[in-house]
Parts: structure tokens; C-alpha cells; sequence
């Protein structure tokens, strides 16, 4: 996906004066959801503090750790493939489509397929991926990206999902406008039998790869992920090594924080342990089981400050909190991943010069690291690329030298004080008698959408000397 | 038991009735007080647009100006907590000041907080008739867990109603430079927060942020909505009969 995250000023634009996408998006559950989920669980934070040493003890012994994990998998019949760029994993998920002469291949919900853009690769080399999420295949059906990643479609309404159905179901004699959602999910249902009938192969991501058995792990709410992986003759899994966690005892605790933290639900519907292919003695399963452990810049993040990241369990609960995120939707973030976690994970990946305003877009209000349930410190990793981006003379060029101007004079208290007390003075002399400003050179980013309160005039410190004159302590 | 105030800059520059109300309520509460000449600004500015070398400089300026006092108290929680938690870190790498970092964090507090902490306050002799509501500023509120010691203290004003506000917890849009850099969506996120103020039916908003203040306040006078927005403290020291932020001067 070609990202778009430099326009993002512009995508906000958009957004904001969007009234579907205004409409769709002003409806989001997920944090009543979380808090009453929450509410019931004593323990949470506790759990909290575990899962965040589980992933931390991982990442400080990761080679150990994949090590583990990829003899223990190979033992059951698996294929681990290593890759470092998505080409290298694009490659390795065609070659196995090739080789079993695949035509089709069905999805779960995988976001690493999004970060390698597997559904255009797929296609250019004649093979169709359906998506079988419900929420991923609405949106490919309209040729959009997921605007968040554990509900691809929430940037829709049901008004606009109905009538995609009714443009794309055509072509199966489905010729009625449908008006519940439940008739829409039915709908879709009967369409992706058949696809996951007559797939090849079948693609989902993980949520978890378990080092001590060499399973993963994935959730979901429809079934869609079982289908998927069980019917066709292979089933490959995208994931990512920060996936690994070393016990099943492990994946189990840091499962009570994902369901709750992403919809509040105590577990999602789904939870689906794959170790190995079918064996002899299994009624079904897919012949082949492989996995593509995809790098894409990640471990190099290892010991620095931004490795906290990896602990991210993809949980969205960052993103419904994020009060940015909740005024312009996913899609203005112009990449993979939305939201303050999208905003630390992307420049990571596609690199800080084509995505430098995400870690500005925020307001630092930490709201997002209050809710992360892995307890990473996202405030903390944008301000850090916003420090990279300084250095790297990336800040831009007016704004850098209004700062600079202001701390040169910061740094000279009396200076300071004696411009401030002019120009203080000055706006508060303008400002009297209307108490604000409609509008104010310099000011205009302000003024566009407030008026700005007037000062009272005499700063404080110029008050506070003249009341010591006259004999205050 | 010597407090310095540090007056932060927007209180300095916008609003100098918050300082002279810190002030009296810091010398009710029996604080030795005193204003070090040496302030500016925290140099947050520069530390969340990664300036890292500016606000550096500028927090060795405040260490080296609060080293005499037992507390340092500012009327703001994001003022209060870029020192409090964000100054050991940033001078991590030069250990003296690390040390006078950590020595100054420790000594460090919001305004509110640190009356009802550390003071024991439990309770004002102020007066205000009618509805207010208030917004907890995201700084204090996540980084100081600054959230009850307001309303305690709220509580105890005669004729006073507080009317929680929904989202209370949601930022308000300003984020420092985010509202200038994106004025677009923060102006949406403070048009959403007006909307919840206004459904209180409240006729005072109150926060203990003037960042917060100044871009509620703004957005409220631009709908042309009658409230009137003051700083927490303004309200605990008895200073209601100044004009209230954006109101006219005579």
C-alpha cells in the first residue's frame, strides 16, 4: 500500500467534512464496552504488569525464543519461512499458491498481509484472495484499505455496505436492496461458502506463535479464521517474531487483556490453536502448515527506545481512545496502521520521512498509554520521533524557528520579561473591550475555529515586582 | 515550610489573577511564599517538538531557581508534571543535573494537589452561587492522577453545585502546539467538548489548565455561549468578581 501519511493534513481535511464517514464513526462502543469489561475483572492491572514481563522476557531473548519455536513447529510438520522484506514474504506466499496450483485463496484477517499488500500481489499473478472476515470483505469489495485494525469497516455505514452488496452480489442473482444488517451477514455467509469450499489455500494472521509447541494462535468472531484454515490443502499463517510468546500459560494470560481491551468482550467467539498440518489420524486440517515470520524492520527496533512497541498485541484499545483517531477515522493516517500505535509502528517501518506529521498528530493527552493493556508508552515513542525528526532538520522550517526564538528569549528571564511585558501589554490593551480576539495576525490556526481570550495586559510578574515595591514579603 | 510558585507562562502572560489566586490560597494554607524572579517557561514547547537541547537549557534554568524551596508549586498539572516526570529523564545523560532533576521532581506539585496533599486542606471559605462543571486536564489528571483534590475542595464552597461533566476524562484539543499545527482537528475536538459543557447546564466551567482554558473559553465565546470560564483556583480563593476569561475589561 503506497502510504499517504504525508497528506495527512489534507486526509484530515477530508475526513472532518465527510458527514458518512462523520456519521459512521461517531457511533464507536468500544470504550463503554472496555470499561464495563474491565469493571468486572479485579485483577486486570495485575495482568497488565504479567503480560508486559512475558513480552519483555521475549524480547530480551528472542533468538532463543525463535529458535525454540521454529524446531518445535518443524517437529509437527510445519514450514517456517523467514523473511526479512515483504518481498521476501510475498514471494514465499506465492511460490506455495504455485506450487499447489492454487486459484483461489481465502483470508482471515491478517494485517501483515495489509503491511505486504498480499491481495494485489495475489492477483497480479492470477490468483483471487477472498476475504472472509466480514469487515475485510466488505472493504474489498470496495477496494479500500481497513481504516483500523481489529474493525476494517467501521469507517462505513450500513446504508453504504448495503449498497456494495447490492453492486457486488449481482453477479449471484442477488438483485434486493437489503435493510437489516442481519440479512446483509446472511447474505455474505451463503456467498462465502462456496469460496471457502473451493479455495486452495487458505491465508490468516496469528495472534500469538507459542514457542514451547509450536502452535499459533489467532482470534475471531465469525468463524470465518476456523474455515479458512481447516478446508483447503494449505494453510500459511503471516505473523511477525514479536508474535512469540514462550508458554501456552503465557498466550492464555495475555488472552484475558486482548478481548477485553479491544471489543470488552471477556474472550472473542474464536480462539483457534493450529499446531501442524493434519495428521493421519485427523477427520480434517490442511495438508500443509506453514508460517511466515515476517521482519519488516522489526527487530532492528530491539534495544532501542523503540522496542516497547513490540510489545503491542494489536488490540485497538489505543486507537477507540485516541481523540484524533475518534474526529477523523483510520484512513487519514494514510498507512496500515492507525492511531497511536500506528503512529509509532509506521515510521518504524516505511521510515520518518514519509510519515512525519503521525507522531505529531497527538495531543499527548495519554489516554492511549492509560488504556494499553501491554502498558506501552506511546506518548513517550511519539515524542521520540519527534526528536528524530528534529535532528534530521525534518521539523518544519517556520515552526522550527519560531520555537527557536521562543527559547532563545526562554532562556533570558529578564529579556524575556521585559519583551513579554510590552507585548502583553500591548494585546491587552487591544483586547479590553471585546475580552477576545475574532481574529489575530500570526494566530490564524487558532482563530480559524476559536476566538482567542485577550490577556488582562500587565504580566504577572511585572504585578508581582510593583506589589514588592510596595512592601509585599 | 518555603514554597516557590512557579507561575508558568501562560498564567504570566494571559491570566495573572490564577498566580495572585495560587498565591492566596498557598499563604491560607500557611506556605512561606515566594516568586523566584529567574522563570519563564518549563520548556514543555520545546520538549514535545523534540528540541531536546532547548529544553534542556530551559530545565536547568528552573533547577537552578527552585533549589532553595522545600516545594515548588505551579497552578497548572502540565506544567507541574513535565517537571515532575519528564525532567529526570530528559537530563538522564548529564548526571549532576540528573541528580537536581530527580531532587526537584520530588519537590514538585500542581497547585490544587499539593493543598489538599500535602497542605491537608479540606475545605475553602469562598462562596459561588449556582451550577459549575469542570474538565479534567489531561496532564494532571493521567500523569499526577490529579482528580478528587478538586472536587474536594469544590465540594466545600458554599452554594456551589458541581455537575460532572460526560468525557470529563477526553482532551479538549489543545495539546500545546497540536492545536496550532492541526488546527483543524483540534478544532473539532473542542467543538465536541463545548457540546458536552453546554449539555451540563452549567453556568461556570473550571479546569485547572489555562491551556484548556483559553481554547474552551475561545471556542465557547465563538458559539457565542454565555458561560463563564475560570481556573480552578480563581473560584477556591473567592476571586469571582474579576471579569472571567474572554470577558470584557471596563
Amino acid at each position: 500500500m503506497q502510504p499517504t501519511s504525508n497528506a495527512f493534513k489534507e486526509n484530515a481535511h477530508l475526513a472532518l467534512n465527510d458527514a458518512t464517514l462523520q456519521r459512521a464513526i461517531s457511533k464507536l462502543g468500544f470504550q463503554a464496552a472496555r470499561a464495563a469489561a474491565i469493571a468486572r475483572l479485579p485483577e486486570f492491572d495485575k495482568l497488565r504488569e504479567q503480560a508486559r514481563a512475558i513480552k519483555d522476557h521475549v524480547l530480551a531473548n528472542l533468538d532463543l525464543y525463535l529458535e525454540r519455536y521454529e524446531a518445535e513447529a518443524q517437529k509437527r510438520g510445519t514450514e517456517v519461512h523467514w523473511c526479512r522484506t515483504p518481498q521476501e514474504a510475498r514471494d514465499a506466499v506465492l511460490a506455495i499458491c504455485r506450487r499447489l496450483g492454487a486459484k483461489t485463496v481465502t483470508k482471515g484477517k491478517t494485517m501483515i498481509g495489509e503491511e505486504i499488500a498480499i491481495n494485489d500481489y495475489l492477483e497480479e499473478n492470477g490468483i483471487v484472495p477472498v476475504e472472509t472476515d466480514l469487515g475485510e470483505y466488505i472493504i474489498q469489495l470496495r477496494h479500500e484499505p481497513p481504516s483500523h485494525i481489529i474493525a476494517p469497516a467501521i469507517h462505513l455505514t450500513k446504508d453504504q455496505v448495503s449498497d456494495t452488496f447490492l453492486t457486488s452480489h449481482r453477479q449471484y442473482g442477488k438483485t434486493r436492496r437489503l435493510e437489516e444488517a442481519a440479512e446483509m451477514l446472511a447474505e455474505a455467509r451463503e456467498i462465502l461458502r462456496a469460496k471457502f469450499i473451493a479455495a486452495d489455500v487458505g491465508i490468516t494472521g496469528a495472534n500469538f506463535l507459542i514457542a514451547e509447541t509450536g502452535s499459533s494462535v489467532i482470534v475471531t468472531n465469525e468463524g470465518n479464521g476456523d474455515l479458512t484454515q481447516t478446508l483447503p490443502k494449505a494453510h500459511i499463517v503471516l505473523a511477525t517474531p514479536e508474535k512469540l510468546v514462550p508458554t501456552l500459560e503465557d498466550a492464555t494470560t495475555i488472552l484475558r487483556l486482548l478481548a477485553r481491551s479491544a471489543t470488552g468482550q471477556e474472550m472473542s467467539v474464536y480462539t483457534t490453536f493450529s499446531t501442524g498440518p493434519r495428521r493421519t489420524a485427523d477427520r480434517d486440517g490442511p495438508g500443509e502448515y506453514h508460517v511466515v515470520i515476517l521482519d519488516n524492520g522489526r527487530t532492528a527496533l530491539i534495544g532501542s527506545e523503540f522496542q516497547d512497541i513490540l510489545r503491542c498485541i494489536k488490540c485497538g484499545a489505543c486507537i477507540n481512545h485516541c481523540p484524533v483517531y475518534n474526529a477523523i477515522g483510520g484512513h487519514a493516517y494514510g498507512w496500515v496502521y492507525p492511531g497511536p500505535m500506528g503512529s509509532v509502528l509506521t515510521p518504524a517501518i516505511i521510515g520518518i520521512e514519509a510519515a512525519g506529521h503521525l507522531p505529531n498528530a497527538s495531543t499527548f493527552c495519554g489516554r492511549c498509554e492509560s488504556v494499553c493493556p501491554m502498558k506501552i508508552p506511546l506518548p513517550k515513542m511519539l515524542r521520540h520521533w519527534r526528536e528524530k525528526e528534529f535532528e534530521k532538520g525534518l521539523t518544519p522550517q517556520r515552526f522550527r524557528l519560531g520555537l527557536k526564538l521562543w527559547a532563545w528569549l526562554a532562556r533570558r528571564p529578564r529579556l524575556y520579561r521585559l519583551a513579554t511585558r510590552l507585548g502583553m501589554g500591548m494585546l491587552g490593551l487591544a483586547g479590553r473591550s471585546k475580552g477576545r480576539f475574532r481574529t489575530l495576525p500570526l494566530a490564524r490556526g487558532w482563530t480559524e475555529g476559536r476566538d482567542l481570550p485577550s490577556p488582562e495586559g500587565p504580566t504577572f510578574h511585572s504585578l508581582w515586582a510593583a506589589q514588592q515595591g510596595r512592601g509585599r514579603p | 515550610m518555603k514554597v516557590g510558585l512557579f507561575v508558568t507562562c501562560l498564567v504570566d502572560l494571559f491570566r495573572p489573577s490564577v498566580g495572585f489566586a495560587a498565591v492566596k490560597l498557598l499563604e491560607e494554607a500557611g506556605c512561606e511564599l515566594e516568586v523566584p524572579r529567574a522563570q519563564t517557561c518549563c520548556g514543555q514547547p520545546a520538549y514535545n517538538s523534540g528540541d531536546k537541547a532547548d529544553a534542556k537549557a530551559i530545565a536547568r534554568q528552573v533547577i537552578e531557581a527552585f533549589a532553595a524551596y522545600d516545594f515548588v508549586v505551579a497552578p497548572s498539572g502540565s506544567c507541574a508534571g513535565m517537571i515532575k516526570l519528564h525532567y529526570p529523564p530528559l537530563l538522564a545523560d548529564e548526571p549532576e543535573w540528573a541528580e537536581r532533576a530527580h531532587d526537584l521532581a520530588r519537590r514538585t506539585y500542581e497547585l490544587i494537589s499539593f493543598l489538599v496533599d500535602v497542605c491537608g486542606m479540606d475545605g475553602v471559605d469562598a462562596r459561588h452561587e449556582g451550577k459549575v462543571t469542570y474538565h479534567d486536564s489531561c496532564s494532571g489528571l493521567r500523569e499526577l492522577g490529579v482528580k478528587a483534590q478538586p472536587r474536594k475542595l469544590l465540594a466545600s464552597v458554599a452554594g456551589l453545585e458541581l455537575c460532572e461533566l460526560p468525557g470529563a476524562e477526553v482532551c479538549c484539543g489543545f495539546g500545546g502546539t497540536f492545536c496550532i499545527k492541526y488546527p483543524e482537528i483540534s478544532t473539532r475536538m473542542v467543538a465536541d467538548k463545548v457540546k458536552d459543557i453546554q449539555a451540563t447546564g452549567a453556568g461556570t466551567l473550571l479546569a485547572g489548565d489555562l491551556g484548556c482554558l483559553l481554547n474552551m473559553a475561545g471556542r465557547l465565546e465563538r458559539e457565542g455561549a454565555a458561560l463563564k470560564v475560570r481556573h480552578v483556583a480563581e473560584l477556591l480563593a473567592g476571586m469571582t468578581e474579576l471579569p472571567a476569561i474572554g470577558e470584557p475589561r471596563r
